[in-house]
């Protein structure tokens, strides 16, 4: 059975070229139509995935989250878009307009530029440009620069210190999760998201699940959720860098930090979950689709869950994780894994087939190294916060002497 | 009038505009901003000139780090986010420093580029090419060693100082 999605496209292009469209106008006109879906879909999507979070985070704090408009409170979020929408957009005195304007328009777009070049199915990708990983990521850093403009713009104290610290912590977690993220392109032997995909008959988190772990925690700090959410921390500095945005300009920002997370659990999927491929996908390949969602899903439902269950971190704790953590043990597991490789590709025969029993020997010697790696990442963490208990605990702290009760405090 | 000449002009305005826009603003947030504008043109004239990857990285390096480092500089630096004077006494030199630089260019374009009307084919794997010759002894090898070596040594400074 032939994939729905070339069905559509050559209806498509016979359909335009029916009516006296040249061949370039015909590619034109598809690709911002293709442009135009995904963000429609993605915006739709948004709805639903913002209401799966309340009501999970709801759940999870023992509350019950929306429930009043419509079944199960499906349509509270549509009830606040409508709010959000017809809200003035407040200008503070002093903001720098231009700007203002423009951080939360590069926030979200930096989110959607992400999904160009991610598949749905063997077939449906944006584009697969030879350059896919790099292209990812460097579109997503632009979501930095959305950051600091927001927070000078607002010409707010908050603003800038918001911005200041979010931006400290997602310039450094970019570097544990470019790290990372070689791994499956040095596995594939290829940038293109497409082929890494294709060459996952094996899913490469089984093979790699430590370099996975790493990915994904710094992912889940470059979109700004708890515990990584300097960024806003609303008990410390009041909203951080939107603290000035209402209205609309704020719904973007929402609408951007929601669909990040959405998207790090595309990403997620795609590198190291094997993204379209699951069974009968060879035979029927819009079955891709669904496999590739069900697997956002599942690894956004992860998501939600630490976001409602840890606290957030200091940001030097936050730093230190990344710099003294983080980012030696992606340097060692993937400086030692490629050599491993290396070598065993000398040695075994047939090391680099890609059919499912012809990955065994690979995936399995490249689990030893993460295991290994692991072992030694779990004993550092053990060691380290055994000091940090005994340091604690060895540390006098002398009772803090309050004003009784009725005494005003001088 | 091509598609192709369309996207030319844009991306150049965007390069030359955002350009005038670094030297000519008084808001030295404003300049950085401008600078990041004209780096996305540059990322943009790359990819028309079938460079992706040299697009990706301008992206990446230019306008996700050095950008964000900029800004950062100028936000922590006192009394230079309001509008400052445009002139101090070192412009002189900086005046014929930008002359050189422009004269050298402008020498370069002219000597290296004039009665060239048509671009040359690029390999279709351009890529593989450029890795396979930074590690080749004919290639680049060396000055890709010596590239790294000083990265290397500016990152270990970076660590000193910072354990400081």
């Amino acid at each position: 059975m032939e994939d729905l999605f070339i069905i559509i496209y050559n209806w498509l292009v016979s359909l335009l070229s029916g009516w006296g469209v040249g061949p370039v106008l015909v590619d034109i006109i598809l690709g911002v139509l293709g442009s135009v879906l995904i963000v429609a879909y993605l915006l739709t999507l948004a709805l639903f995935i913002i209401w799966v979070e309340r009501k999970l985070v709801a759940r999870i704090q023992d509350r019950i989250g929306p429930n009043r408009v419509g079944p199960w409170g499906l349509f509270q979020n549509i009830a606040d878009v409508l709010k959000l929408l017809t809200k003035e957009i407040i200008i503070p005195d002093g903001a720098d307009l231009v700007p203002f304007m423009l951080a939360p328009m590069i926030a979200v777009a930096s989110v959607f530029m992400i999904w160009a070049a991610l598949p749905f199915t063997r077939n449906a990708v944006g584009t697969n440009v030879s350059i896919g990983v790099l292209y990812i990521v460097a579109v997503s850093s632009l979501s930095i620069m959305a950051v600091l403009m927001a927070g000078w713009s607002s010409n707010n104290k908050y603003a800038l210190l918001g911005a200041f610290r979010g931006v400290a912590m997602l310039v450094s977690y970019e570097v544990p999760m470019i790290l990372t993220l070689l791994v499956p392109v040095f596995l594939t032997g290829s940038m293109r998201v497409n082929e890494i995909v294709g060459a996952q008959t094996i899913w490469y988190v089984i093979a790699m699940p430590i370099a996975a772990v790493i990915f994904y925690i710094a992912n889940h700090a470059e979109a700004g959720r708890s515990p990584f959410d300097m960024l806003e921390a609303e008990s410390e500095i009041v909203a951080g860098f939107h603290i000035e945005y209402s209205g609309m300009a704020f719904a973007m920002f929402y609408l951007a930090e929601f669909l990040h997370a959405f998207t790090i659990s595309a990403l997620t999927a795609t590198l190291f979950f094997g993204g379209w491929r699951g069974p009968f996908v060879e035979q029927v390949p819009t079955l891709g689709i669904i496999y590739f969602f069900i697997k956002t899903f599942a690894i956004y439902l992860f998501n939600v869950w630490a976001r409602g269950t840890l606290v957030r971190l200091r940001i030097d704790q936050i730093m230190s994780f990344c710099w003294k953590f983080l980012v030696p043990i992606a340097l060692i597991l993937l400086v030692l894994s490629m050599l491993v490789d290396k070598i065993a590709t000398g040695i075994i025969p047939n090391y680099l087939d890609t059919t499912l029993l012809g990955m065994l020997p690979r995936t399995g010697i490249l689990l030893l190294v993460n295991l290994v790696v692991g072992a030694l990442a779990f004993g550092w963490i053990a060691r380290t916060g055994r000091r940090e208990r005994e340091r604690l605990e060895s540390r006098q702290i002398a009772p803090v002497e309050r004003p009784a009760a009725g005494q005003q405090a001088k | 009038m091509t598609v192709t000449t369309i996207i030319f002009a844009v991306m150049a305005i965007f390069t030359l505009g955002g350009g005038l826009g670094v030297v000519a603003s008084r808001n030295l947030f404003h300049a950085a901003l401008y600078l990041v504008l004209s780096l996305f043109g540059i990322a943009g004239l790359f990819i028309l000139l079938e460079a992706p990857f040299l697009a990706a990285v301008q992206v990446l390096v230019y306008v996700g780090a050095i950008a964000v480092l900029i800004t950062i500089t100028i936000m922590v630096t006192r009394r230079l986010m309001g509008p400052v004077e445009s002139l101090n006494r070192q412009w002189p030199v900086a005046a014929v420093a930008a002359a050189l630089v422009m004269a050298t260019l402008g020498f370069v374009l002219v000597n290296q580029f004039s009665g060239i009307s048509t671009a040359p084919d690029v390999p279709a794997d351009g890529l593989t090419l450029l890795g396979a010759a930074f590690v080749d002894p004919a290639g680049f090898l060396l000055p890709f060693e010596v590239a790294s070596v000083l990265l290397l040594a500016a990152l270990i400074g970076a660590i000193v100082v910072a354990r400081d």
